[in-house]
């Protein structure tokens, strides 16, 4: 029962005490990938741009306005660890697709890592853009009794940014699996098709809530107010 | 009853009855977003991205109950 376990993985080899896992491969895999990727794409790059590099400053100012759409303040900051998390992710998840691979989200240690790093990136930049007393008194806001509940809200919610993409990816590729076992050859192909777009959704909706949750830390001293607080028009 | 016959069951009845809710929430906000973009075609890219936050918020509920079922079926400390 315990071995076909979706909470438990597959040790391939060891090295010294370090249990390597087919996740951790696929991981690294992934990241030299995306590293080799970039580092090659971005050798030649041009005032006049290429067909090749049209598309790859496409996908950075995409993800760039989205930022900045999300909070609404000067996304520069941001783009290097949520582009790369989201491009990460949309790897990833659509990686459960080729043959052989499993993909690293579907076992619970990859999104626990990555909501750790979101949790600790909220932190850090709060505490960049506020200062140490500022940020921890925003914990205090609106009430000071409020304080145990937000402390509580910001675990639950990592918490939670892990679950839905382990629980999302993993009930997808269980899904595919159980039907491939019920029913042979055609039949898991669109189901497969769906777990693509659910992928692609997830690491859409994992990076726009480590947005959402890194723009709550920054506050609202952002440099010019978005409107106007409205006055009252006629004053007795 | 032996745990592990009750601890199945039990996995089945978390995900039946909890995704009765999120199921009727999805609908419900898939339902006014559609509202809203046909009143207001414009900003419909504010509303979908809304919508897919929020539809992930809504989801989380379903999902914790997968995660119990799981729990449930292959990590039930009970059933050894």
């Amino acid at each position: 029962m315990t071995q076909n376990s979706p909470l438990m993985v597959a040790v391939v080899f060891r090295v010294g005490p370090v249990d390597v896992t087919r996740t951790v491969i696929t991981t690294w895999a992934l990241m030299a990938l995306l590293a080799a990727g970039s580092w090659t794409l971005t050798r030649r790059l041009a005032i006049r741009p290429s067909r090749r590099q049209m598309v790859l400053e496409l996908v950075v100012t995409g993800i760039l306005s989205q930022i900045e759409e999300v909070t609404r303040k000067n996304a520069r900051p941001l783009l290097p660890l949520l582009g790369t998390l989201f491009l990460f992710l949309l790897t990833a998840n659509v990686s459960g697709v080729l043959p052989g691979v499993q993909a690293p989200t579907a076992r619970i240690e990859t999104p626990a890592a990555l909501a750790l790093v979101v949790f600790l990136a909220v932190h850090g930049f709060g505490v960049r853009t506020r200062g140490l007393i500022g940020y921890l008194e925003s914990f205090a806001q609106p009430k000071l009794f409020m304080l145990p509940l937000n402390v509580l809200s910001e675990i639950t919610r990592t918490f939670s940014l892990m679950v839905r993409l382990f629980g999302n990816i993993m009930s997808g590729e269980f899904l595919i699996a159980l039907v491939l076992a019920l029913a042979g050859l055609i039949l898991p192909i669109p189901l497969m098709a769906l777990e693509l777009l659910i992928g692609v959704v997830q690491a859409y909706i994992f990076s726009v809530l480590a947005t959402v949750f890194i723009g709550a830390a920054l506050g609202e001293t952002s440099d010019e107010p978005l409107e106007a607080p409205a006055k009252p028009l006629d004053q007795p | 009853m032996d745990a592990k016959i009750i601890s199945i069951i039990a996995a089945a009845v978390a995900v039946a009855i909890g995704s009765i809710g999120p199921a009727l929430g999805e609908g419900r906000s898939v339902a006014a977003a559609m509202d809203a973009i046909a009143r207001q075609p414009e900003a419909a890219g504010t509303i979908s991205r809304t919508l897919f936050v929020g539809l992930a918020m809504i989801e989380t509920m379903a999902i914790y109950c997968l995660v119990i079922a799981l729990i449930l079926l292959f990590a039930n400390p009970y059933a050894r």
